[in-house]
């Protein structure tokens, strides 16, 4: 009988959706290894007129991915940050120095994720985390810079992303960093290429609606960086980037360029009080 | 003999590229509706259902959930519904819309079908490349008319 219940519940649900879609719980909460207790809906921050609330990727993912995230032996990102334990504690470069050698323990760089992409003083330049890195590795270290988006750099901060997981994303966007956050604003409103598409009239105007197979989420950041099941590897954010601006058959900005580096610090902005989340688990 | 046929062959291509409306040459109305077909033959709706479902096509169904279609899964939900549009719209307004929605509803995000300027940073088809050269518009002026075809198929 209880059966017969749920299989007429599921139909039901079922008529209510478009043809084929499958369904994400976006009613589900996080917490990874029954410890973590990952933020994925929060009041919007002030500076968002156009939402109420902001949303973690997470939400709009399909049970069962959404689940890999939740325990980090099913996390296929986890293995990425084991790599990242074993280049922080590589000694590298002319100064004989390892990430170890002045931060102690990856553990205490907890919440230094959540505050980037972050303005530089010195070098009166917003960096993203990714900067941050090769600054110390050509600086203090001595050592080559990272390929951004590959690898080693990859692991690196998924190493310090894991470290800072559940903690607030709060990236400062007034003072100095205000001009280029606003560069980046008008990034994400901008329509580019042959289809016309700006990142909000996907991820702001129709978030949760489909798109043919894909559920479409707020574009949210704060979980980078992610796993991908598509690509079964870590994805940095200015390759996500480069790949949804292809997608409106448009010239792509570089991973790197100050434009992605204004856009990243404008998307991570609209995640100010989600979670840290990276490495998370997506489609 | 030889000389005659291919002076008819040339004739009927010639006649052919005059009657197709290239996209900067198109007239809109002024509800943003085309009054004549854009290739200057009829539509066909078998060839339009082909080109609603498929991806490297209109794709029309990413966007749009179709009844008709419900066959060919994963419907999305960003643009209205399409059932009835034959009866809601005219044949010129469905030209219209497919060939530049924004002409009707400013603030769309239909891409335009039928347009090959006016872009930001446009590329080179999905590549990630700056285009060079002119535009494809994404569809050919025979694809739309038989796109307009099939959306004329769905009546309640």
């Amino acid at each position: 009988m209880k059966t017969k219940l749920l299989a007429t519940a599921s139909i039901c649900a079922a008529l209510t959706v478009p043809f084929g879609t499958v369904m994400a719980d976006e009613d589900a909460n996080l917490i990874i290894d029954g410890e973590i207790e990952i933020t994925v809906r929060a009041p919007a921050p002030d500076h968002l007129e156009n939402l109420d609330e902001i949303f973690s990727g997470w939400v709009y993912r399909a049970t069962e991915t959404q689940a890999l995230q939740a325990d980090d032996f099913e996390n296929p990102g986890m293995i990425f940050v084991d790599s990242g334990h074993d280049l922080w504690n590589t000694v590298e470069g002319e100064a004989g120095e390892s990430c170890a050698s002045c931060h102690g323990d990856a553990e205490e760089m907890a919440g230094v994720a959540a505050t980037y992409p972050k303005w530089n003083d010195a070098t009166e330049e917003v960096r993203t985390i990714s900067m941050q890195i090769n600054a110390c590795r050509t600086e203090q270290m001595g050592a080559e810079e990272w390929n951004l988006d590959k690898s080693e750099l990859l692991n690196m901060t998924a190493l310090l992303a894991s470290v800072s997981r559940g903690m607030p994303v709060n990236v400062a966007i007034d003072g100095p960093a205000q001009a280029t956050w606003e560069m980046g604003r008008d990034l994400y409103y901008t329509r580019t290429g042959q289809l016309d598409l700006s990142c909000a009239n996907c991820h702001e105007d129709n978030y949760g609606n489909n798109i043919r197979a894909d559920h479409l989420s707020q574009g949210q950041i704060n979980g980078f960086p992610t796993y991908r099941l598509k690509n079964a590897r870590l994805n940095g954010v200015h390759s996500r980037f480069r790949g949804c601006v292809r997608d409106t058959r448009a010239e792509t900005y570089s991973v790197g360029s100050p434009e992605f580096v204004a856009l990243e610090l404008y998307v991570m902005s609209r995640g100010n009080g989600l979670s840290i989340e990276g490495p998370s688990v997506r489609n | 003999m030889k000389r005659i046929v291919l002076a008819a062959a040339a004739a009927s291509i010639s006649t052919f590229a005059y009657a197709q409306t290239a996209p900067n040459d198109v007239t809109f109305g002024d509800y943003g509706e085309i009054e004549v077909s854009l290739s200057g033959e009829a539509g066909d709706a078998a060839r339009g259902l082909e080109v609603m479902v498929s991806r490297g096509k209109g794709n029309c169904i990413a966007c749009h959930e179709v009844t008709a279609l419900q066959d060919y899964p994963f419907h999305g939900e960003v643009g209205p519904m399409l059932d009835g549009a034959g009866d809601r719209w005219t044949e010129a307004d469905l030209r219209g819309i497919v060939a530049n929605a924004k002409n009707v509803f400013p603030e769309s995000v239909m891409p335009a079908f039928y347009r090959t300027d006016g872009f930001t940073r446009p590329g080179d088809a999905y590549t990630g490349r700056a285009a060079e050269g002119e535009l494809d518009p994404l569809l050919t002026a025979q694809e739309i008319e038989d796109v307009v075809a099939y959306l004329m198929t769905l009546t309640d």
